[in-house]
């Protein structure tokens, strides 16, 4: 059965107004206005993928900190970072307590500042108005203010450790070890920084609404939008509904802090748990809002380098529909240990398997629509191909971490984090990567070197499974996760985790200079359509795209 | 009704901290003193634990001798194939507990066939169709975009796979929860940071408050340091607690600060310690032996050094032991399993008579504020999940 229709783009014809290329200077503002006030998605997406570029150094320069001091037994480094951060010699507890802060850190920044910008701000900001033919975003203005609520977020946080002695109350902030637990400004700006980031991401998630519901070209219904814009829909309203609530709970955390609240302290009638609930009301939809851009950019690349529409579109798009709203009702997944009660239990163990039904949907339509295609492996397609194997092997993991039952020995120790590093690093991560060279294109205007492009990919996928799987084993073995130091019994697996985790970091320290700076300053200069089974209206303007696309919007026959 | 029996059950767990000293199971149990005198003649044991209630963790006494038995626990060899990590070795801890055993093979029979078996599944057909409808093996793609019966298919085979997997998933967590028969050993583990302290407080009150052991170049002068006999490295705790094999545990924990989590992977078990709440479970050890675990919620700088150390002994060593610390078994002379109704023995005699006398000291179940700021409590926390009470004082 065939069924052009449901091809977005494919009966779009090349709409580009020639004459731009040779007044698009003249539309372009001066530096400071361009850069710093602009109004424009495409450099105002440029902006966010930098600013992820320079958040994703910093947190991974974070992690092969941690892999570093847990290579063997025994506290290593800390003492000495710690010296370094703070000034002289540092007692034993605050080393260790630096251990909190750079896990803190690390997770704060990866996920507020590398993987959500990266995702939503870089590619959704960049691809979604040209996906639909506008011309823009629909508030240009208060896109700007998006990124930049950013900027101040970051530099809270990075500065929270100079003002006290650093928050380190894991990226979850679970009170009461974020209430009266740790004194200071320190968690005090870090929280700030979580309503910054926060409210930034909810005015960007306001303008993709908008944008996608009134701005599409005409002709484009919804069930004719690329997959990739589906899954910057459901993510917007994910994070619009979701992180108001992480707003109210991390505004609680500051007032009992500060102002002698007891929301989440049982001595004046208030409950820590609250705050889990809370927090994971927020956390879990956050997962989603990781993944379902990526469940995008997978989809167009496997699609364009199979020359084949994408198997089952209708049900892509509703099964990512079915995840963003399952999402919201499965949270107390991550509370097993609480105390919860075993009906409740119960049904947090069954709704999260049923997370399973729709990822599997994919998984297997993904492969359907290879099957029967003409399949070229060009970088973008091999990253895209890696990401399904390695997205199943964490959400089968994810399935075991489901039962709550089995919860009572896998919460919190190594399994958990080895389960979501499978999904957010050979996950998001590799599909932030299939996403960069599938569109640096249409990004720089010129070609990365598909050789390094290859290498980066063999280099990464090989020195991931090196890091992460042995993980599983030591939390099957019992280590629990956020700890400085381990017993003699954990040496192995943490050893090989270190060589791994530094070859992970050496791959994309040679992705920085051997293939996005390159790509950037030159390189093969790239045709409109680099991609010859790409279908969609990115493809029908020039590479790079001119300052400005669509000023009268493309006809959909 | 399960919801009543956990009430009562907590009630009843409150009660007996309530006391904090008086031994009871049945009204009729003699109540003794907490400061009687330990019993010098139980079994040889030197009681060097002075087991103290104040919220500082005290500095480990001086040992009197490199064995085991210092610390008041009968000797043991660690058996290094159970209880602990093996350096190396792929796979979950053995199991000791019924739950555990269940778990273990539900983990090891249905969810690893289960995931590997996808895993090779896609990686089977990525490697099919990437080999098959490569560009030079099929030059003209097909457009084939729609099936409706192999999506149906793709929808309702994992729906299959995954009741499959809930079935037993479910039956877990009814075992888990199935509460504690009346008679159960009560241990309440309360944490602090960076340490655990213990209640027994069905037999006298006693406490006991495990420290890690530091190693040898990280004591002072006169202070224990670890050995190889106490358990490996950030593993090995100055006071273990002990407990009965074959008998139900009822665990009940709560916290003085922050959350902490009581966590024993040979037992699979892990419970949270939250600060004004007390959260129960129970287990039954199958098997003598040294159990290790260790703190499984962030609770601060020293959150990997406040480890876990269970002693299981029969019970008849169990209640030597109970007796050197200064306790007092339960409701009789001669401590013995025997006594102890068996695990499903809802509504027995002693449990209700057990429910009674909670009731009797702290009112009605839902009400249990009064016990947890009783004087001779020695807990922090408060015991009433939805009442104000004074933690962290």
């Amino acid at each position: 059965m065939t069924d052009t229709a449901l091809h977005p783009g494919s009966a779009f014809v090349g709409h580009e107004d020639h004459h731009h290329a040779h007044h698009d200077a003249d539309h372009k503002p001066g530096f400071f206005a361009r850069w710093f006030l602009s109004t424009n998605h495409k450099d105002i997406g440029t902006l966010y993928l930098i600013f992820a570029i320079v958040a994703g150094i910093i947190g991974g320069a974070i992690s092969g900190l941690m892999r570093a001091e847990l290579r063997e037994p025994g506290i290593q480094y800390l003492g000495i970072w710690a010296g370094m951060l703070h000034g002289g010699a540092q007692s034993l507890d605050q080393s260790l307590h630096l251990w909190n802060v750079l896990i803190t850190a690390h997770g704060l920044i990866m996920v507020f500042f590398m993987v959500m910008p990266a995702m939503i701000g870089g590619f959704g900001n960049w691809f979604v108005p040209i996906m639909i033919g506008a011309p823009d975003m629909a508030f240009p203005r208060m896109n700007n203010v998006s990124f930049w609520l950013l900027i101040p977020a970051f530099t809270l946080l990075l500065a929270s450790p100079f003002f006290g002695s650093g928050a380190g109350v894991g990226w979850t902030a679970y009170a009461p070890l974020s209430t009266f637990g740790e004194p200071g400004p320190s968690v005090d700006m870090a929280i700030l920084s979580l309503h910054l980031a926060g409210a930034s991401s909810i005015l960007g998630a306001i303008n993709f609404i908008t944008t996608i519901f009134n701005m599409r070209a005409p002709g484009m219904t919804l069930h004719k939008m690329p997959l990739f814009v589906w899954s910057v829909l459901v993510t917007a309203f994910l994070l619009l509904l979701s992180l108001p609530v992480l707003a109210a709970a991390i505004t609680m955390l500051l007032t009992d802090r500060n102002f002698g609240t007891t929301f989440f302290d049982p001595a004046g009638g208030g409950d820590p748990i609250l705050y889990q609930h809370l927090f994971w009301f927020f956390g879990h939809p956050e997962v989603y809002i990781m993944i379902l851009p990526g469940f995008g950019i997978v989809s167009q690349i496997i699609a364009t380098f199979s020359r084949k529409p994408v198997f089952g579109y209708l049900g892509m798009a509703y099964a990512m529909v079915a995840i963003g709203v399952v999402g919201f009702v499965v949270w107390a997944h991550h509370m097993f240990a609480t105390g919860l009660s075993v009906n409740t239990k119960m049904y947090f163990t069954a709704a999260t398997m049923i997370i399973a039904v729709p990822t599997g949907i994919k998984i297997f339509s993904w492969i359907a629509t290879m099957w029967g295609g003409s399949m070229s492996f060009k970088t973008p397609m091999v990253w895209a191909i890696g990401f399904i194997f390695m997205f199943t092997v964490g959400g089968v993991t994810g399935v075991v971490l489901a039962n709550g039952g089995i919860d009572d020995y896998m919460q919190d120790t190594y399994y958990v984090v080895a389960h979501f590093h499978y999904v957010l690093v050979a996950g998001s991560l590799f599909a932030l990567f299939a996403g960069f060279y599938y569109w640096s294109p249409k990004w720089t205007g010129h070609m990365y070197n598909e050789t390094m492009g290859k290498a980066h990919f063999w280099l990464s996928l090989i020195t991931f499974n090196v890091t992460f799987f042995p993980m599983h084993f030591l939390g099957l073995a019992g280590m629990p996760r956020r700890y400085a130091d381990y017993s003699a019994q954990f040496t192995d697996f943490n050893m090989i985790a270190t060589i791994g985790a530094f070859g992970f970091g050496l791959s994309q320290v040679f992705f920085l200079f051997g293939v996005i700076i390159p790509t950037i300053r030159g390189g093969k200069k790239a045709e409109a359509k680099p991609w010859d089974g790409a279908e969609g209206l990115e493809w029908t303007v020039p590479s790079p795209a001119p300052f400005h696309t669509f000023e009268t919007p493309p006809q959909f026959k | 009704m399960p919801k009543r029996m956990k009430a009562l059950a907590i009630a009843a767990g409150l009660g007996c901290a309530a006391l904090s000293g008086v031994a009871f199971a049945t009204p009729a149990a003699p109540p003794a003193p907490a400061a009687a005198a330990p019993q010098a003649a139980a079994e040889g044991a030197g009681v060097s634990n002075t087991a103290p209630t104040s919220a500082a963790a005290p500095a480990t006494a001086a040992p009197t001798s490199p064995m085991l038995a210092q610390d008041g626990a009968p000797a043991t060899t660690i058996d290094p194939n159970v209880g602990l990590p093996i350096d190396g070795r792929i796979g979950l801890q053995p199991q000791v507990t019924k739950n555990g055993e269940f778990a273990h093979w539900m983990h090891n029979g249905v969810l690893l066939p289960v995931i590997t078996a996808i895993c090779i599944l896609v990686l089977v057909l990525l490697a099919w169709v990437a080999f098959r409808y490569r560009r030079a093996a099929n030059p003209v793609p097909s457009k084939t975009s729609h099936n409706t019966l192999i999506e149906v298919l793709w929808t309702l085979g994992p729906v299959v796979v995954l009741v499959l997997i809930a079935i037993p998933s479910i039956g877990l967590l009814q075992a888990q929860f199935k509460p504690a028969p009346a008679g159960a050993v009560t241990l309440k583990a309360i944490g602090n940071q960076w340490y655990w302290t213990y209640q027994y407080p069905d037999h006298g009150g006693i406490e006991i408050t495990a420290n890690m052991l530091k190693e040898k170049d990280q004591v002072s002068p006169g202070e224990r340091a670890r050995t190889d006999a106490d358990g490996p490295r950030l593993l090995a705790v100055d006071n273990r607690i002990v407990l009965p094999v074959g008998v139900p545990i009822r665990l009940i924990t709560t916290s003085n600060d922050v959350i902490h989590s009581w966590a024993i992977p040979a037992f699979w078990m892990k419970l949270d310690a939250v600060p004004g709440r007390l959260n129960e479970t129970s287990f039954t050890i199958d098997k003598p032996g040294l159990y290790f675990g260790q703190c499984s919620e962030l609770c601060g700088a020293r959150h990997a050094f406040m480890p876990i150390a269970v002693q299981a002994v029969p019970p008849a060593q169990f209640a030597a032991w109970v007796a050197a610390k200064g306790g007092k078994m339960p409701g009789s002379a001669a401590p013995s399993s025997s006594v102890i109704p068996q695990p499903g023995a809802e509504g027995s005699a002693v449990e209700a008579a057990q429910a009674n006398a909670a009731e009797a000291v702290t009112g009605p179940a839902d009400n249990m504020a009064t016990p947890a700021q009783s004087p001779t409590s020695a807990q922090g926390a408060t015991g009433n999940p939805a009442g104000p009470g004074n933690a962290g004082q």
